[in-house]
């Protein structure tokens, strides 16, 4: 018998793998864009059809994050994220309420100062909500899918219901800010600008949220977690301290989406948060659960194709959505990004 | 002889409604190198993972250091200093290999808050793993994602290894790497807890020898006095060194 010698083993070079990055998902966004222009005709009407499903998705994306991640993380389906998304809403109402004098008033510093507030306020109280939230309806059924479904849905319907308690069954109006009202020409389109705010803001969280899931250690655990969160324990971290972080933070981005998804409509009623739900499960289906960037580019493609059937064809507009998860299904089983989930 | 290291008295394990570990005894001394041998299902995968917290003991004690872990969450094990390295190897294969690394090295928070020479170290034992340091982890062949695997058990200095199988799916120029890697890891005093099929691995770096079957230990012993008896290995593993070689 041969004895092994005490250097490496002489092997051949190895060759290097080639870094080769999925980007195909994103060129669907422009070519939905593309694909829709000959169907609408008139390119002022489809710029300003754009922008209006690009703030949308914007918003959809705020919302739903924080949702894609608490399922990568733990297997959370949480059915009650909606809530926050209605209490985010009615916050702003309220602190917008007692700030009518600065939200009329034709100071663009006031204006900001108004709404800046209303979103901090309303994303620290559904962040603190959902502390209680976590605490009381999701660790209780850990690992039991079904009775998370019932329990999350059931959340969802006893949040709305303590909404009505102390705002009221009705709408209430949630005007914007002098400053942030009125439209931009460019060319002879009209763009809203509040929709233009809505997508900078889209693309300010989208950018820190992959500045934090690539950059720190923090963020590096929870995309470890996703994939595999035994071997995360087995290193020595606590995931559900991880996870308790990340619900959090993805229940205050509801709270803000929720400002912004108010902002836009002017108004906010109690189902708010009821109606979009179903919207966030097909957005975060499209991108492949648990992944940001799919979940990014899933709510842009919702925007955008549910503003532009809403014009073309407003019967196809309620069940676009649906077809849209079923094309990107059949084409990509996961999602457009499976994580290779454990 | 001293305490050893990690002792297991009784171990039962359930898996769901499956009893898998009929009471295990298992001790590995400081310092050396054990090797946890047995067929196919034999149970060596669910003595590791009970150890590390990922199975719940059902009955009986894991000592570690004199202290009792058998009921303590995996994170609070992995804190105590033992180092896991699954069957699967559980490569994060989103992030890069530096950004495995880092995440094995709970003492820093960036790159350049490791221990700069430990680093070199590993990377001496490795090689691979500095050429690749930037790369996807999923990118790498299975031999690199298993270095890859052992590499994150020591990029900081760890009490105890448990490592399942790291031969396994390797070519035999990897395995011998593998092997000089583990005779280096040897001379620092590391304490290893090796399960593996392959006997001429195993035989080559093991000080001590447990044999699993059906759930319990069967045999216990230095690896020297069973690398010499071909009957009982024979009996104990259905094959002969000389068969195997
Ligand atoms: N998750 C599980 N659910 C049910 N039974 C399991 C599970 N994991 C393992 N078992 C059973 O427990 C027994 C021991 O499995 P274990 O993986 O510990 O064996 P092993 O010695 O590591 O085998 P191998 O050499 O194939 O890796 C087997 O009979 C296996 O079928
Ligand atoms: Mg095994």
């Amino acid at each position: 018998m041969t004895t092994p010698s005490e250097t490496v083993a002489v092997q051949a070079p190895e060759a290097l793998p080639v870094v080769r990055t999925d980007r195909l998902p994103l060129l669907l966004v422009p070519a939905l864009a593309l694909l829709a222009l000959p169907f609408v005709g008139s390119f002022s009407t489809w710029v300003t059809l754009t922008f209006a499903g690009l703030a949308m998705g914007m918003i959809i994306f705020i919302i739903a994050s924080g949702l894609t991640l608490v399922f990568g993380l733990m297997d959370v389906l949480n059915f009650g994220h909606g809530v926050f998304i209605t209490l985010g809403a009615f916050m702003a109402t309220s602190v917008l309420g007692l700030m009518t004098a600065w939200t009329v008033s034709g100071s663009l510093l006031l204006n900001l100062v108004a709404v800046l507030a209303a979103m901090l306020v309303a994303m620290t109280v559904a962040g603190g909500v959902g502390v209680a939230y976590e605490r009381l309806i999701i660790r209780p059924v850990y690992g039991q899918p079904l009775k998370q479904i019932l329990i999350t849905m059931g959340g969802m319907i006893v949040g709305e219901e303590l909404i009505k308690v102390i705002w009221g069954p009705q709408a209430r109006p949630l005007l914007l800010p002098t400053a942030f009202q009125g439209s931009i020409l460019m060319g002879d389109a009209a763009v809203e600008k509040y929709r233009i705010i809505a997508v900078v803001l889209g693309l300010l969280v989208f950018a820190a949220m992959a500045w934090v899931l690539s950059r720190t250690k923090a963020g590096l655990l929870i995309r470890a977690g996703v994939q595999d969160r035994e071997m995360v324990e087995s290193l020595g971290y606590r995931i559900r301290r991880l996870f308790i972080g990340v619900f959090i933070v993805g229940s205050a981005l509801a709270g803000l989406g929720g400002v912004m998804w108010g902002l836009y409509q002017q108004s906010v009623i109690p189902q708010l948060g009821s109606q979009v739900n179903v919207l966030l499960f097909i957005v975060i289906i499209i991108g492949g659960m648990g992944s940001v960037t799919g979940c990014f580019i899933g709510a842009l493609l919702v925007g955008l194709l549910g503003n532009y059937t809403g014009f073309l064809a407003p019967k196809v507009a309620l069940f676009s959505n649906i077809l849209l998860m079923v094309i990107v299904l059949l084409w990509r089983p996961e999602g457009l990004y499976s994580l290779g989930k454990k | 002889m001293s305490e050893p290291l990690l002792k297991l008295e009784g171990v039962h394990t359930h898996i769901g409604a499956y009893h898998i570990l009929h009471g295990v005894d298992l001790q590995v001394a400081q310092g050396e190198l054990t090797v946890l041998l047995g067929r196919n299902g034999a149970g060596k995968t669910t003595t590791l993972r009970t150890i590390m917290g990922l199975w719940q003991a059902s009955q009986g004690t894991i000592h570690f250091e004199g202290t009792d872990i058998a009921a303590r969450p995996t994170p609070e094990i992995a804190q105590s200093g033992i180092a896991y390295v699954p069957e699967n190897m559980g490569i994060f294969s989103d992030l890069t290999v530096a950004e495995n690394f880092i995440l094995a090295a709970r003492g820093s928070r960036r790159i350049e808050d490791m221990d700069a020479e430990r680093l070199e170290w590993v990377f001496g034992l490795f090689p691979a793993m500095k050429r690749f340091w930037q790369h996807p982890a999923g990118l790498l062949s299975g031999g690199q994602k298993q270095m890859l695997a052992v590499a994150r058990a020591i990029v900081e200095p760890r009490k105890l290894l448990l490592i399942d199988e790291p031969s396994k799916g390797l070519a035999p120029a990897i395995i011998q790497n593998m092997i000089v890697a583990f005779r280096e890891l040897k001379r620092t005093d590391t304490t290893i807890l090796l399960v593996e099929q392959n006997f001429n691995f195993a035989r080559q770096l093991g000080d001590q020898v447990a044999v699993m079957d059906g759930g319990r230990v069967v045999h216990a012993g230095t690896m020297a006095a069973l690398a010499e008896d071909e009957a009982l290995q024979q009996s104990l593993l259905g094959l002969s060194l000389a068969a195997h070689q």
